[in-house]
């Protein structure tokens, strides 16, 4: 089925823009359908809605050359399209941070980002801190310290403590607490998880 | 999420340019608020403007003021030597909002633009003049402890939930616009508007124009200043009430003060009667007293938030009493 069968006129107009427009980068031009959204009283959104765009990322060291919709977000990307199930979806807005990841080095949330906003940025998911078969300084700590109970916010816990110790806001357990307080923990596993961070912290390794 | 046209620019001119082409636009910067109302179903643009790459992330002096850009990170803002050292209440007010993630995403001009809202504002199936004009509001009867006591209309009492807003209605700023024509400069306490009748309009940006960066002047309040954020848990939780204070006392005599709330308007509240009537009088507990009561004038409770009339007053005069006595 060809879209411009069904496709509008002000479809094609678009179009027509988009391709003239040399300041827009990385619009994928493959037609798709045309669908009638149900959902929340949206009116009819046309195929060049639902194309895929290119993502060109690298995640763990690993470059992924893939295309996505705009709608689907950093951690749905991760989950579903690359198959990196460390990284948790807890709330998916933005307020338990399971879904914790680094982008270019900082911690975000990224259940809050679409995956086109990434394109060409380094993602590191829990599944790339540890080197082989030895773990990663702050993943031992929380083992050690029992930095968890059930282990579901675990990976945004750590990948948010490794951020931690990088900013440098490690200085008091007051400070510790302050600046993880964006990973919530149903099992209240805090006070371990802090003097996991302490002694990552204190060991001075590199993390 | 509803699918929507997504498009990425590199340039002021250009984004202003197609945000002009669809009414239904809407920029996208950090995203931190605004892809998780389109999760919620309370905002459905057709057309994403994705801003992050344009160059406007720069934080500098320029002649006697300090020079943000719109897409300048809350961390970069929070972290940067240069507004520690000369507006270092912005600096403690930004580490007050959100959480560490949040911040490292979240613009300036985004937390700016982020909604006034309320769970009402959030929850779809509840009335909301705010979400859908006429339907009505859910909070004046109903669950209001974290609302409005200053500002409100009859058609709604959310507040603006913003802890940088509050330290920027006090330094002073200004904000730079662009349109199609140009830029031009507005003062910060005219960006955001109270409720009225058109609670669905959070500031008073026009749909053809765009931030482009604060500029804020340059003070002697950099050493007698306190953010006091109070909230129904340590970190990372919205404020019941928030006081920016800072002062300039000289031989005793309070020279300068500044003063605004969080967390009990539509928009960041300015304290400018209490203001007036600190200038030039002496920094005691007893005229701290009396400002916190100036303040409180025209203040209205709704139920749920009466606690926030006697916390307001409360919170003013501790912040005072912290930045009067900050080393």
């Amino acid at each position: 089925m060809k879209s411009s069968d069904q496709k509008p006129n002000q479809g094609d107009s678009r179009r027509d823009f988009l391709k003239k427009s040399s300041v827009i980068t990385a619009i994928a031009l493959t037609p798709g359908v045309a669908v009638k959204a149900a959902e929340n009283n949206a009116d009819e959104r046309f195929a060049e809605l639902f194309e895929k765009i290119p993502l060109n990322l690298t995640v763990n060291n690993k470059a992924y050359k893939t295309s996505v919709e705009p709608r689907v977000t950093l951690l749905d990307y991760l989950r579903e399209e690359l198959h990196l199930t460390g990284t948790k979806k807890g709330c998916d807005h933005g307020q338990c941070g399971a879904c914790t990841v680094h982008v270019d080095g900082q911690r975000v949330n990224s259940c809050l980002s679409l995956a086109v906003m990434n394109e060409g940025k380094k993602i590191t998911t829990i599944e790339g801190l540890a080197n082989g078969d030895t773990l990663h300084p702050m993943q031992a700590a929380f083992i050690k310290h029992d930095g968890f109970q059930c282990g579901y916010c675990t990976p945004g816990q750590i990948m948010s403590a490794v951020a931690c110790v990088r900013e440098g806001h490690t200085n008091s357990r007051a400070e510790i607490s302050e600046y993880m307080s964006g990973n919530i923990c149903r099992c209240g596993a805090y006070p371990n998880i802090v003097d996991a961070i302490v002694e990552v912290k204190e060991g001075g390794a590199t993390v | 999420m509803i699918n929507f046209q997504y498009l990425r620019t590199t340039t002021a001119k250009s984004a202003i340019a197609l945000l002009g082409k669809d009414k239904n636009a809407k920029f996208l910067a950090g995203g931190t608020n605004l892809i998780d109302l389109m999760k919620r179903g309370v905002s459905a643009p057709e057309k994403l403007i994705d801003i992050n790459h344009v160059p406007l992330k720069q934080i500098e002096q320029v002649g006697t003021k300090i020079h943000i850009g719109a897409l300048a990170s809350n961390t970069a803002v929070a972290d940067s030597a240069l507004i520690k050292e000369k507006l270092p209440l912005l600096s403690w007010a930004l580490q007050a909002g959100a959480s560490a993630q949040l911040r490292n995403v979240a613009t300036v001009g985004g937390n700016m633009m982020q909604r006034t809202r309320c769970g009402y504002f959030y929850d779809t199936e509840m009335p909301c003049n705010k979400r859908q004009p006429g339907t009505g509001c859910g909070a004046m009867e109903g669950f209001n402890r974290m609302h409005a006591i200053f500002g409100t209309s009859a058609q709604c009492i959310a507040v603006h939930p913003s802890d940088m807003c509050v330290a920027l209605i006090a330094l002073d700023a200004e904000v730079v616009l662009a349109n199609s024509k140009g830029e031009h400069k507005i003062l910060f306490k005219d960006f955001h508007r109270l409720p009225g009748d058109m609670p669905q309009l959070d500031n008073n940006l026009k749909a053809d124009e765009m931030i482009i960066r604060l500029e804020i002047p340059t003070n002697n309040l950099a050493k007698n200043y306190h953010y006091l954020k109070v909230r129904d848990r340590a970190s990372y939780a919205f404020a019941l009430v928030s006081v920016a204070a800072a002062l300039e006392i000289n031989n005793n005599k309070i020279t300068d003060v500044r003063l605004a709330m969080g967390g009990v308007a539509h928009k960041p509240w300015r304290l400018t009667a209490s203001e007036s009537f600190l200038k030039g009088k002496e920094a005691t507990q007893y005229n701290f007293e009396q400002a916190a009561q100036l303040a409180m004038k025209d203040a209205k409770g709704f139920g749920g938030n009466d606690f926030k009339l006697k916390l307001a007053p409360n919170t003013i005069i501790e912040a005072l009493n912290l930045a009067k006595s900050k080393a």
